[in-house]
């Protein structure tokens, strides 16, 4: 029961940041409604006994990208009138309502079927959750694992030499 | 217990504010944040089918997704500022110097 209220909060809050996001007219409001929705989204992670990657949901979006994002409105001095919405709107709010409308109809008419797998929540509460990604991260995905600090570097490399003056 | 279905419910409205922000708005900075919020519902879907199935895979995908939109914000940042210096907007469809 409390897992239901608490998922229901999570749930609508969320959802309405996200809404401020889009709608805010000024840039710094919409990184502020972003971070809420960051936070929540790592509440959900919690209740789906995902732990480590509420930590690291926190760490990276809201510690890093987002406070790359508000150094960014802060170097760029962002002027506040302006049309907000180009000519897409009304289209685009239409396409959105048409996508909803078939993702719902999928989503509460299909069954999950498939085969389960080796991690049920009590193993998964045993050996803890991140004893249990971090086998798995370095066993199975060590090569996944290692492009994905490459894509680090690339962009790494990528931004200085985009944001730089002259190279 | 919370169904699935109210998780995936919860990832199909969030995509969809997501692609409706990118597709409406004109600001580079709500674009890349309009990004953000879309990969955050595929994170979402990932977690909860992962839990549901009693699988590892999925947290694991989400920890890539992380490490991709980490390295998608800084190069679009980088490509902002590079934009920004060169053409004085930060207005998408200002940027038409493609003729696009």
């Amino acid at each position: 029961m409390i897992l239901n209220i608490l998922f229901f909060y999570l749930a609508a809050v969320t959802i309405i940041s996200a809404l401020f996001v889009v709608i805010k007219r000024n840039a710094v409001h919409s990184a502020i409604a972003l971070l809420v929705t960051f936070v929540h989204v790592a509440g959900i992670f919690l209740l789906l006994n995902s732990e480590f990657l509420a930590a690291v949901q926190i760490l990276v979006y809201a510690g890093a990208i987002l406070v790359l994002i508000i150094f960014v409105i802060m170097y760029l001095n962002v002027t506040q009138r302006y049309r907000m919405f180009n000519r897409l709107k009304l289209i685009a709010f239409f396409v959105g309502v048409v996508l909803f409308a078939e993702v719902l109809y999928i989503i509460t008419r299909t069954a999950l079927k498939g085969q389960k797998g080796e991690f049920p929540i009590a193993k998964v509460l045993e050996m803890g959750n991140t004893e249990a990604i971090g086998k798995a991260l370095f066993t199975d995905y060590l090569f996944p694992f290692e492009v994905a600090s490459l894509i680090l570097l690339v962009a790494m490399i990528g931004a200085i030499v985009l944001a730089k003056k002259e190279i | 217990m919370i169904p699935l279905h109210y998780y995936l419910i919860l990832a199909a409205i969030l995509f969809i504010i997501g692609m409706t922000g990118f597709l409406v708005r004109r600001n580079f900075l709500t674009l890349l944040m309009s990004i953000e919020l879309m990969l955050n519902a595929v994170n979402i879907n990932f977690v909860a089918f992962a839990h549901y199935m009693d699988s590892m895979t999925g947290r694991i995908y989400v920890f890539f997704i992380m490490t991709v939109a980490a390295a998608e914000a800084a190069i679009g940042l980088a490509i902002l500022i590079s934009a920004y210096r060169n053409l004085k907007t930060t207005f998408v469809d200002e940027m038409n110097s493609l003729k696009g």
